[in-house]
Parts: structure tokens; C-alpha cells; sequence
């Protein structure tokens, strides 16, 4: 029995009784359910990604619905919306601001970039040059901008969606290791299926859709469920299992290089959003093992890994590798 | 070998010091005044090295200084060979090695040296201080041999680790000593120089040989008595007995004619005991008045006193028993009676008249003249006391008539010195009188300051008959103690009389006894008697150490399980899951080992439809019982209820 095979059984099925769900979360993701069609897991773990208070990398190609996601996320969250493309000739004052003299008043203003919104959406960021990359992802880490000598707070909550073409096309700057460490999560979001793109293409007008979202929780709302995740108890048993997979990573020569504490981490901080979202007040191991491809996908590689592996495959095989402690 | 040529760090230098440091000290007191500064000089030169980071000394250098050290230590002992100097010149090696800490493999060297050192202080004193301090040091070195291999951790780690080995390694060495097959003689014997100077019973008496005793409370020897302890006053050890006279001091008979056993009848019930005797270098075994059987290896003197094969330099146990009310010596040997009759030429002419007087009086009647020597003493009104008058040359009639004051080796011979006057045969009999018994641990103890003399006439028909003339004047002395007959404000050991202090003393005894009799004194036949009470009689030494290798092999087994055990402590509600998935595996559904609770749950609903509710709900349980906060034991009993209930 293969962890995929195991899941099988329980693709459809909840793990618990929808009731025991949170129910504002609940319209939350059946709002963005409704627009984005058959990608009920992605839309999940981009909701568990926000929770956690992480950044979200999707690496897919273009046209899937990257965009439609982040900007429905925002509606449905009430949160402000900008949408930054990458270029390779971005410049860091492209995505912070700038200072401009105001002949007027005989000063320097800044004009904030369009980072210092609530949900930013930095399309296609391996088209821009190391130096526009490292201004967004600093920002993102911070959770602050400098600019001109100045230190300015970004709003809260403050999420980033960025997405990636696929590495191997013409034209990009792949981000290193390092740097795709701070994305908590990375996603693939893959073409739909038969039925879903179905219905997409018979049923109404996205934009108009989206546009005609209503805000389903207030901001403060969403503050305070990232408060609750961070509550979300982890049992010395559970501590043990994350242990025994980052234990299994290191001293395995299945992989190139080990999960880092920090990836440990996101895991657990991932696995709390993700059973919050289940209504739980306490990591299972099912949770964890329902991110782990996300959390490892830019981080693991196995060390026979030639071509782009599927992430999913990969975390199937560190779960099916480590029994539960 | 990398690792052995490992430079000696500043830190692991201070951990060999100090070993260096505790291992020898101890000895000073051992070894000459002029190695202990030398020594103390090289420790602080090791000092300076490592304080100031200055470069070791040449090899030539120290090569000298061995050499120089040998030298001395042959120079001080004309012998390189023996305890003393061999213990000295591993104190020349150890202080000098101290300065060659080149490679981590001379600090290993330097470690197990200080292990021979502790070993060498067991050579010197056995007691219970020294092992004490021999753990304390044996700490410490295994402390620096851990820092020889990595000196990261902090002194207080690297102490607690060594503390943890150690305890792990107690049993084992528990088992070695109970069980290791033991050889005949003492653990720790050395044939030469051993106890010397020993304060004790001599085989003369003078005036003031026993009262200097008086002055001791070293213990004497211990007695365990089977039954109940007899009166105070018929504690009398018979110890070196004294026919012979010169005019001033009393000795022991020249002939040692022996009679292999006791050569009288008893009478009564015996009273059987055990003595555990310090060493005291002479051959004498004390005995209670009268022997009635003797220990192993030993004989009865025809005074019938016993005596050991050996002189007794160490502590030696032996059974013995006593009849209180023998008749020792009915018929004696003329030459016997003819000794204890002899008396100077010349001397103490009133003594000697007065004598005159009782045989003129009784003729051969002994009890008579007895009784007769008894009123004088009383009418005397002699006065017992450990600060006597010197006396002169007629030293029985200045005691007598004169000073009239004496300790108990004055009574005894003035007494024996009026009887032969009389022409009554009797002598002086050395010994300890009483004893205390320890609350603690029911021992009598017998001290030096219970040391004492009586007298012992022959009548005829009644053999030998003991008369203690001190308890004529001093009956306290036999009743009590000491502390009870001398008079207040003489000198006596804090300890006789200081009764606030004796509880304490007797605790310290106690353990120290229980030293004596089970560490120090734990010889073949305590190993023999041990084992034939677990049950197992007369064992050889091959089925000993078979059983030891078992023993060790089961202890080293318990240790691994119970370090296991304690990290593999599972969880109960674990246990209770492994139970529950084991059931539903007979059943065709196998929980994989990766497989989380409530994936798992749905997997086997989905397999046992008709079962689904209840495997929900152990797994809903188990799952909030090992991964929930704050699990309750209520929902652990549910869960091994449903457990125990579900049947698939």
C-alpha cells in the first residue's frame, strides 16, 4: 500500500464531519472554489499558506488561473490588490517606490511602490534580474521596505503570491536555494480537469465573477485566525514524526541535501494552518503529510533527480520512508 | 592514530593537574618531606605552563630529573623495591609526566597512573575515610580521562558524566567483590612493615604499663555474643597470663608448653561468641574466662591462655566459646605451681611477714589465707586511682602500707606477691576487664582503657580461682567502668567519660565495624558462609566464576533493557492502537506505518463499512489522546474499552 493509493481512499471524503469545520473559512474557500474550478488541494494549501502568515510560490504555466487566484483571495479576504510584472528590466524602485522632488512644497516625497498593498501578486518573478528579486523577497521577509534611508512597515496582513515559469524556458533568472526558502509554500495549480474546464468554459465571465465577490471576513478577522493557528497545539509525538522526516532527509543518500531547521518550521507552521482549516485544535500527522509536498517542493531534491520531479511523488516517498514515531 | 598525538589542551592540562593534584596528596604523608616539595614544585611549574602557555621542558631535562628522582628515592630507602619507595617513585613519574603533556596519549598515561596512586593508598590505611577519599579521587581522574577525549564539555558535565559511568559500573564492581573467588589472607597485607607501632597488651607488666593504656580508647576488639551479653562483672578477657616475678615487673612464662585442646571439664551452659581482633603484632588471643573451646590455629598455653599460630597482624576473627564456671587446672603440674610460688631473694619485707603470719595461721588452707589477703586489701583502705605515687624498691610494701594508692596493675601484684608469701600459689593475669556494648549494632566494643589485671590463686580442689583485688577497693571498675571508679579530674579519654559525645561514637563505630567485618574483613569464609546462605554450599572457584560471568552477563542485560526501555516508553495509547490496528490486520486491513490515525480510519470504514462508527471513533480518540492537548485518562480507558469491545 502506497501513500497514493492509501489516499485514494479518502480523496473525496473529509476527514471530519463538515460541521466541525470553521464555517467562515469554509465560504471562503467555497467562494474561490466556485471561480477557480477542480483545484479544491491548491486553493486549500494557498489559504493554509496565507494562515500561517507565509508567501506563496506558484510555479506553473501561464494562463491556469495564477492570477484569477490571487486576486480572488484578496476579494474574499476584503484585502487590497496589486499586481506587479516582472521584467527583466525591473528595477528595484519599480516595486518599493520612490522619491520624487515636489516642486510645490520644495521637498522629496516618496511614492510608495505598488508592494505596499495587502496581497501582491509578483507575476512571473524569475524574468527579473537578482537585484529586482532580492528587493521583493527582503521586503517579504521584513515585512518592512527601506527606501531613500527610510524604514516603512508594509499594511498587515501582508502576502505575497508569487508565480515562476517552469525553470527550463528561455529568458529567466531562477531563484537560488535561499531564496526560495522563504516562500513557505510552493504550489503547482496544472491544467484542470475534463469536467471542471467544462465548466469554466460554459459558465459566466471570471472577471465579472470576481468582481462581483463580497468580502467574506473582515481583516481583523483574518488577524485573528493567524493568532489561532499559532495556537494550534503540536504533541511531543507529533514534534517527533516532523523530526524523524527532517532525520530521514539528512542521513538518507536519497537526497541531495537535508530539510533546514527553517524547513521544519514551515512545515509545522503549514500543518497548524492546515489542521485549523480541519476545524482541529492539534496537528495530526495526516496534516503534515498533506503539506509536505508544498513545503518540500523547492526545497528537496532527490539526489538522482535529473529532470523536474514531481513534488508530489517526492513527499510520497519521504512519507511512505518514515513510519510514524 | 591521529587521535593520540592530539595536542594537550590548556583545559585538559588543568583536569590532569588537578588528578595529579588528589591522587598524591594523600601520600605526603607517606612518602619524604623532600619529594613532597619536589613534587609541589612540578605541579606548580605545570601550573605556570599552562597559565602562561610557555614551552614544555626539554626531553634531557626531564630525563635528568628522573634519573635524579630515582636517585633519591634510593638514597631515602637503600631499595627501590617495596611499598614505600615504589609508592614514591610513581609519585617522581607522575609529577614529572605532568610535564611532558605533549599528545592526548600522554594524558591518558597520566590518568591511569593517578588510578595506580589511589590503588597505592589502600597499601597504607584501609578505612572507610580512605575509600571515600579513593572515590572522590577515582572521580576526578576518570573526569580528566573523559576531558582527555573531549574537552568541550564544562568541569561540572564532564564530572557528572564520570559520576554516571561510575554508578553504571557500581554493580559490577559489587559483584566482583561478593563473588569474585577469594584467596586465603588479607586484600591488602604486605608482609613487611606492617603495624609497627600498636598500642596494646605487652607480655610484661610494671607499675604504669596498663594505666598508660588507660590513656587509649582504640578499639581492642569487637565481640559478637551469640546469646545474651553476661554481667559486667564476668567480662574478664583473659589475656597474657604472668607467673614470673623480679622484684618489679611481671612476665609471661618462658617455657610455651601447649595443650592442643582445652584440657578441662566444663560446667554449665557455655556462652559462645565471636571476636573480631585488632591487630596488635603478638601472638595472644583473648579469651573469656574460662576457654571452653579454642579457634582455629591456635593452642592453649599451659596457663590457659590461647595463643595463635602467628602473631595476629591483622584483624582476625574467630569463634570461640566460654564456660563461666569451669574448674581450670584441679590437677596442676607441679612445675606449674612451682613457678606461680617463686618469689625475689629479697624485698618488701612487711608483705612478706605478713604472709608469714597467714601460714602460721591456716597452714595449707588456702581459701583461708585467701579470704585473709582479701580483709587486709579491705582494711586497707587502698584507693584506686591512674595518678599513683612512684614507688621505690619494696614497691608491694609502699603500696600496701604506704602510699596506699594504685592502679589496677599494683593491686593485682601486691596481691599475687601476698599470696606467694603465704605459700599459696598464684600469678598475675593480663587482660581487658568489661567492654560497652554498641545500641548501634549490638557489638561489645573492647577499648585499650579497658585494659586490666587480676589475680589468680590455685586452692586446692578448686583449681585455679580468679580474685580481682581492684574490686575489692574500687567495685565500680568491675561493675561499670572505668569512668565510674577514678576519681573525678583525673585524666582520663575524652571519650569515657564524655556521655553526650558517646552516641555519636557509637554510630561511628558501628559503621566502622560493619566496615571491618564486610568490606575489610570479607575473607574466604564470609564469602563461603554468604553463598552457603543463598543457598549454595561449598562452591569451587569454577562454578564461582561461572556464576559471576552469569551474574555480570544478566546485570549488563538488565542495564541495556532498562535504558531501553526508558527510550522506547510507549505511550499507552500508542500501545492500545498497536492492539486495535493488529485486529483489523487479521482482518485483511494493514495500517501502514506512515499512515496517520484518521486517514487510516476512513481507509478501514471504507474496507469494514459495518464497522465504520466504531473505527471512527477509536481513531478520533486515539488521535486526541496522542496528538490533542492535554489528553484525559478518561479517553484513554474509552479507548481500551472500545479496543476491548470491537470485534471486527
Amino acid at each position: 500500500m502506497t501513500y497514493n493509493e492509501a489516499q485514494k481512499h479518502i480523496i473525496h471524503q473529509s476527514l471530519r464531519p463538515d460541521p466541525m469545520r470553521l464555517p467562515e473559512l469554509e465560504a471562503v474557500l467555497a467562494d474561490i472554489n466556485r471561480i477557480i474550478l477542480g483545484k479544491e488541494r491548491p486553493i486549500r494549501l494557498s489559504v493554509a499558506c496565507l494562515l500561517a502568515r507565509g508567501h506563496l510560490l506558484i510555479e506553473d504555466l501561464p494562463g491556469v488561473g495564477k492570477t484569477t487566484l490571487a486576486h480572488v483571495l484578496a476579494r474574499v479576504l476584503g484585502l487590497d490588490f496589486q499586481r506587479i510584472q516582472f521584467t527583466s528590466d525591473m528595477l528595484p524602485a519599480d516595486i518599493l517606490g520612490v522619491s520624487i522632488f515636489d516642486r510645490g512644497s520644495g521637498a522629496f516625497h516618496f511614492h510608495p511602490g505598488p508592494i505596499f498593498t495587502q496581497v501582491v501578486l509578483a507575476d512571473e518573478i524569475n524574468r527579473a534580474t537578482p537585484k529586482a528579486q532580492s528587493a521583493l523577497l527582503e521586503a517579504m521577509e521584513e515585512r518592512q521596505v527601506t527606501a531613500e534611508g527610510e524604514t516603512r512597515a508594509l499594511p498587515q496582513p501582508f502576502f505575497v503570491i508569487a508565480t515562476q515559469n517552469p525553470t527550463h524556458q528561455i529568458g529567466t533568472f531562477p531563484l537560488p536555494e535561499s531564496q526560495l526558502d522563504r516562500f513557505l509554500l510552493k504550489i503547482e495549480l496544472g491544467y484542470p480537469d475534463a469536467a471542471a474546464e467544462r465548466e469554466l468554459l460554459a459558465g459566466a465571465d471570471r472577471h465579472e465573477m470576481v468582481a462581483n465577490l463580497r468580502p467574506r471576513i473582515a481583516p481583523q478577522q483574518l488577524i485573528d485566525l493567524q493568532n489561532k493557528v499559532r495556537a494550534v497545539h503540536a504533541s511531543a509525538a507529533l514534534i517527533d514524526y516532523v523530526q524523524a522526516l527532517a532525520a530521514h532527509t539528512r542521513t538518507t543518500p536519497r537526497w541531495q541535501a537535508g530539510l533546514s531547521p527553517r524547513a521544519c518550521l514551515a512545515l509545522l507552521a503549514v500543518a497548524r494552518a492546515w489542521a485549523l482549516l480541519e476545524g482541529r485544535d492539534h496537528v495530526l500527522p495526516e496534516d503534515v503529510q498533506a503539506v509536505l509536498p508544498g513545503v518540500i517542493a523547492h526545497r528537496l531534491r532527490p539526489a538522482d533527480d535529473v529532470a523536474h520531479t514531481d513534488s508530489h511523488a517526492v513527499a510520497a516517498a519521504l512519507i511512505e520512508a518514515v513510519p510514524l514515531p | 592514530m591521529a587521535r593520540a598525538n592530539r595536542p594537550v589542551s590548556g583545559r585538559q592540562a588543568w583536569w590532569l593537574l588537578a588528578t595529579a593534584l588528589a591522587a598524591s596528596a594523600p601520600l605526603a604523608q607517606q612518602v619524604p618531606l623532600w619529594l613532597s616539595l619536589a613534587a609541589t614544585s612540578a605541579f606548580a611549574w605545570r601550573a605556570a605552563l599552562t597559565w602562561r602557555q610557555w614551552h614544555l621542558p626539554p626531553r634531557w631535562l626531564l630525563v635528568l630529573l628522573v634519573m635524579a628522582g630515582t636517585v633519591g628515592v634510593f638514597l631515602q630507602y637503600r631499595t627501590i623495591m617495596g611499598r614505600t619507595p615504589g609508592i614514591a617513585l610513581l609519585v617522581v613519574f607522575l609529577a614529572l609526566k605532568l610535564l611532558e603533556l605533549r599528545a592526548a596519549r600522554d594524558a591518558v598515561a597520566t590518568a591511569l597512573l593517578c588510578y595506580f596512586l589511589v590503588l597505592g593508598q589502600f597499601l597504607f590505611t584501609q578505612t572507610i575515610a580512605t575509600a571515600l577519599l579513593a572515590g572522590l579521587t577515582v572521580l576526578i581522574t576518570t573526569a580528566a580521562l573523559l576531558a582527555a577525549s573531549d574537552d568541550r564539555p564544562q568541569p561540572w558535565q564532564q564530572l557528572r558524566r564520570a559520576a554516571l559511568m561510575l554508578a553504571q559500573a557500581m554493580p559490577f564492581m559489587l559483584l566482583l567483590f561478593v563473588l569474585f573467588p577469594r584467596v586465603q589472607g588479607p586484600l591488602w597485607g604486605l608482609p613487611q612493615d606492617r603495624f609497627s607501632a600498636v598500642s596494646g597488651l605487652s607480655d610484661t607488666m610494671a607499675p604504669g604499663t596498663i594505666a598508660q593504656l588507660s590513656q587509649s580508647d582504640a578499639i581492642a576488639f569487637r565481640v559478637r555474643f551469640q546469646g545474651a551479653v553476661p554481667a559486667q562483672s564476668q567480662l574478664y578477657w583473659r589475656g597474657p597470663v604472668m607467673p614470673a616475678f623480679d622484684g618489679r615487673s611481671w612476665r609471661v612464662a618462658q617455657t610455651r608448653g601447649a595443650y592442643p585442646a582445652v584440657p578441662y571439664a566444663g560446667s554449665g551452659t557455655p556462652v559462645d561468641y565471636e571476636v573480631t581482633l585488632e591487630p596488635h603484632g603478638k601472638f595472644w588471643l583473648f579469651a573469656l574466662e574460662m576457654p571452653a573451646t579454642l579457634p582455629a590455629d591456635s593452642a592453649l598455653t599451659i596457663d590457659y591462655q590461647p595463643i595463635a599460630r602467628q602473631a595476629v597482624r591483622n584483624r582476625l576473627r574467630y569463634t570461640q566459646s566460654a564456660w563461666p564456671a569451669a574448674i581450670a587446672g584441679e590437677k596442676e603440674s607441679p612445675a606449674v605451681l612451682r613457678a606461680a610460688l617463686a618469689l625475689p631473694e629479697a624485698g618488701n619485707p612487711r608483705t612478706r611477714a605478713v604472709g608469714a603470719t597467714w601460714r602460721a595461721q591456716h597452714g595449707d588452707d588456702g581459701a583461708a589465707i585467701l579470704a585473709a589477703a582479701e580483709s587486709l586489701f579491705n582494711q586497707q583502705l587502698l584507693i584506686y586511682t591512674l595518678n599513683p605515687p612512684l614507688l621505690g624498691a619494696d614497691m608491694v610494701d609502699e603500696f600496701l602500707f604506704d602510699t596506699k594508692r594504685g592502679f589496677c596493675e599494683h593491686f593485682a601484684a601486691a596481691f599475687v606477691f601476698s599470696l606467694r608469701s603465704a605459700g599459696v600459689p598464684a600469678r598475675v593475669v593480663a587482660g581487658y576487664q568489661g567492654g560497652e556494648v554498641n545500641p548501634v549494632d549490638g557489638y561489645l566494643e573492647v577499648r585499650q582503657y579497658d585494659a586490666h589485671a587480676w589475680a589468680e590463686a590455685w586452692v586446692a580442689g578448686r583449681g585455679w580461682v580468679r580474685i580481682d583485688p581492684t574490686a575489692i577497693s574500687a567495685p565500680s571498675r568491675i561493675n561499670s567502668n572505668l569512668a565510674a571508679a577514678i576519681p573525678a579530674g583525673e585524666g582520663l579519654p575524652f571519650l569515657a567519660r564524655a556521655a553526650w559525645l558517646k552516641d555519636l561514637r557509637y554510630r561511628l563505630d558501628a559503621v566502622t565495624n560493619g566496615w571491618n567485618q564486610w568490606v575489610l574483613g570479607y575473607n574466604p569464609q564470609r564469602q563461603r558462609d554468604l553463598l552457603a546462605s543463598l543457598g549454595m554450599s561449598a562452591p569451587d572457584w569454577r562454578s564461582m566464576t561461572a556464576m559471576l560471568s552469569v551474574l555480570c552477563g544478566a546485570v549488563m542485560l538488565g542495564l541495556t533493557a532498562w535504558i531501553l526501555r526508558n527510550r522506547l516508553r510507549v505511550d499507552p495509547a500508542l500501545a492500545a492502537w498497536r492492539r486495535f490496528t493488529r485486529r483489523l490486520a487479521k482482518r485483511g486491513i494493514a495500517w501502514q506505518s506512515w499512515e496517520g490515525p484518521l486517514a487510516f480510519a476512513e481507509r478501514a470504514a471504507a474496507q469494514a463499512p459495518l464497522h465504520a462508527a466504531g473505527i471512527r471513533e477509536i481513531a478520533m480518540l486515539y488521535a486526541g489522546l496522542r496528538y490533542g492537548p492535554a489528553p484525559q485518562g478518561s479517553d484513554l480507558e474509552r479507548l481500551r474499552r472500545r479496543i476491548a469491545a470491537f470485534k471486527p
